[in-house]
């Protein structure tokens, strides 16, 4: 037997996402990732004698918005407070944070299990806080160069319950928190440039067993799939320890990306005093029912909500309808072409395929994609109706469509793309393609059913691809088996 | 309260500063000193009194999201004793 199966793996993520705001969390300076080194700093955020924090609306309202969106209870007396540490990216000595009093607690993310099942994730708490500076420790042999841009921009942290069970549920995991950040518009998720960073608190234990493993805390893990591999990796890094009669240390370790691993930071029980306290210089924040109520009523729909819709109502595999939410652009728009065909399934087909493909082709937002849903609805009646071959309509009309703002109708009339339905123009096809192969006709008569498949192929390429297909293949039998 | 040598290492550690053992002991006397003055304080009575945190009532003291103070990077950069010229310098944090 496997050693891994005598383990349960227990994971905790914490997640940060950087706020889309336009200044930072407590000062006006500007928030935007990219710029030249210490052009986008103030006073503040440099944490100059005698300056005062200003507390910026827009963070309690996305903090909000994001706590209602995971069923959490938002606190109606919101305080903030001093996590002191010192550090070169770090102007103050101290991070302007929330210890006690977290904006949300509770809530839940829902994920896919190992089996496919749903299953929630409790979350602990979500909490509004700010972002250090970046110290680059690669350019200068000597000395670690600091940039305070990102000094004070806002974050949330979601604090997630013990209960992720695998790597592959903590991939899921992360997935859903960035999708639902995407789709509320408050974090743009890109974890390579940092705006969602991960941290995994991962132990082990045996099956059955009451008490938790000591955990180890792991950093520094860039992209979803990161997130996964680190935890393969550390999983059975502290199996092998355990086998082997050693003990887990409570430590914090790094990924490595070059090589798959991670290694040890620091060890969490040296010094890590944070000596948390109230925040004297910003005031307490109340935060009422009634505003709960306006940001709920302003919420997009949420992407559970949408799979919800496109499996129910819309009958469309899960298969289909996670493809559709991944994006809340493409759900919005496959949403909107169903308000304009009934022929889901169809509408489905198109956006997965043709829309997506030619988005991801040009590298097009589906915002500036020029086909509206009503447009493209009126290709899908074509198909549905038999007037336009599926081939056609996705090779060639919805081409064409791009590049122009007539109907669907008219581009397939204008270029003669209508499909041949009329039996009289079929039977002069078909007849053309008997005579070509009279040898081919004998075979047929002989038994060679198979052979139906090179007269309607050729009565395609007579039709130019326009010929009904279901008519063609009936006309050609009345003919052959005479 | 008694200021132990380990408390003085751990203070020391959390504040980034250094002693000789000389040096350790004259902070250890003042130490004392400092936090049996404040003990004062522990002789009041405050039970059932919340504690203060902030100087008046006022509450939800918000800014609008728009940009307005900012310095630029000659400024920002001015005070610093290290700096090239588009960063702050500081003795190498990581050690390879």
């Amino acid at each position: 037997m496997n050693v891994s199966n005598k383990y349960e793996v227990v994971i905790g993520l914490e997640v940060h996402a950087q706020l889309l705001t336009k200044t930072k969390a407590y000062s006006s300076d500007e928030n935007i990732y990219g710029a030249t080194p210490n052009t986008k700093t103030s006073v503040i955020t440099l944490g100059h004698p005698g300056t005062l924090p200003k507390a910026n609306k827009k963070v309690i309202e996305y903090a909000v918005k994001l706590g209602v969106a995971v069923g959490a209870k938002i606190r109606e007396r919101n305080e903030y407070a001093r996590k002191n540490y010192f550090y070169a990216d770090l102007p103050k000595g101290y991070q302007i944070t929330q210890d006690k009093t977290p904006i949300c607690s509770g809530g839940t993310i829902e994920i896919k299990d190992d089996n496919g099942k749903m299953k929630e994730i409790k979350l602990t708490r979500i909490h509004m806080e700010e972002d250090a500076g970046k110290s680059i420790h690669d350019l200068d042999p000597f000395n670690t160069l600091i940039d305070l841009n990102r000094a004070g921009v806002p974050l949330v942290e979601v604090v997630s319950e013990p209960d992720i069970r695998s790597a592959n549920q903590a991939y899921n995991y992360i997935n859903e928190v960035r999708k639902l950040v995407r789709y509320l518009e408050i974090c743009d998720g890109n974890m390579e440039e940092g705006s969602l960073r991960c941290d995994a608190n991962i132990s082990v234990r045996l099956k059955g067993a009451k008490e938790f493993g000591t955990k180890v805390e792991v950093k520094n893990m860039n992209s979803t799939r990161n997130v996964k591999k680190a935890i393969e990796f550390e999983v059975k890094r502290q199996i092998a320890l355990l086998e082997n009669g050693e003990k887990i240390k409570h430590e914090t370790r790094s990924f490595n990306a070059a090589n798959n691993s991670t290694i040890s930071m620091r060890h969490k029980e040296e010094a890590n005093d944070y000596r948390y306290f109230p925040e004297p210089d910003l005031q307490p924040v109340i935060i009422t029912q009634n505003y709960i109520e306006k940001v709920k009523k302003a919420l997009p729909p949420l992407p559970k909500e949408l799979f919800q819709k496109f499996t129910k109502e819309f009958d469309l595999s899960d298969y289909d309808a996670n493809i559709l939410v991944d994006e809340k652009g493409i759900a919005l728009y496959f949403n909107s072409l169903c308000n304009c065909t009934k022929n889901y399934k169809m509408a489905a087909n198109f956006v997965m395929g043709s829309v997506k493909s030619y988005l991801n082709e040009t590298a097009t937002d589906i915002a500036d994609f020029t086909i509206l849903p009503e447009r493209l609805a009126q290709l899908i009646t074509l198909v549905d109706s038999g007037k336009v071959s599926n081939t056609l309509a996705t090779s060639k009309v919805f081409a064409a469509m791009l590049k122009s703002n007539d109907s669907a109708d008219k581009i397939a009339t204008k270029n003669n793309w209508i499909q041949e339905s009329d039996s009289s123009a079929l039977s002069e096809f078909i007849r053309q393609a008997i005579v070509k192969y009279p040898e081919k006709v004998e075979e047929y008569k002989n038994g060679k059913k198979g052979l139906i498949g090179l007269f309607m192929g050729e009565v395609m390429k007579l039709s130019k691809g326009k010929a009904d297909p279901k008519l063609c293949n009936q006309m050609l039998r009345e003919i052959l088996d005479k | 309260m008694k200021i132990t040598d380990k408390l003085i290492k751990e203070i020391s550690a959390l504040a980034k500063l250094e002693f000789d053992e000389k040096s350790a002991e004259l902070m250890k006397a003042d130490l004392e000193k400092i936090i049996g003055f404040v003990d004062k304080l522990s002789e009041i009575d405050t039970e059932g009194v919340e504690p203060l945190i902030y100087l008046n009532e006022e509450v939800n003291i918000l800014r609008e999201d728009k940009i307005k103070a900012v310095i630029t990077q000659l400024d920002a950069l001015k005070n610093a004793p290290q700096k090239d010229s588009d960063y702050f310098k500081v003795p190498t944090v990581l050690k390879k």
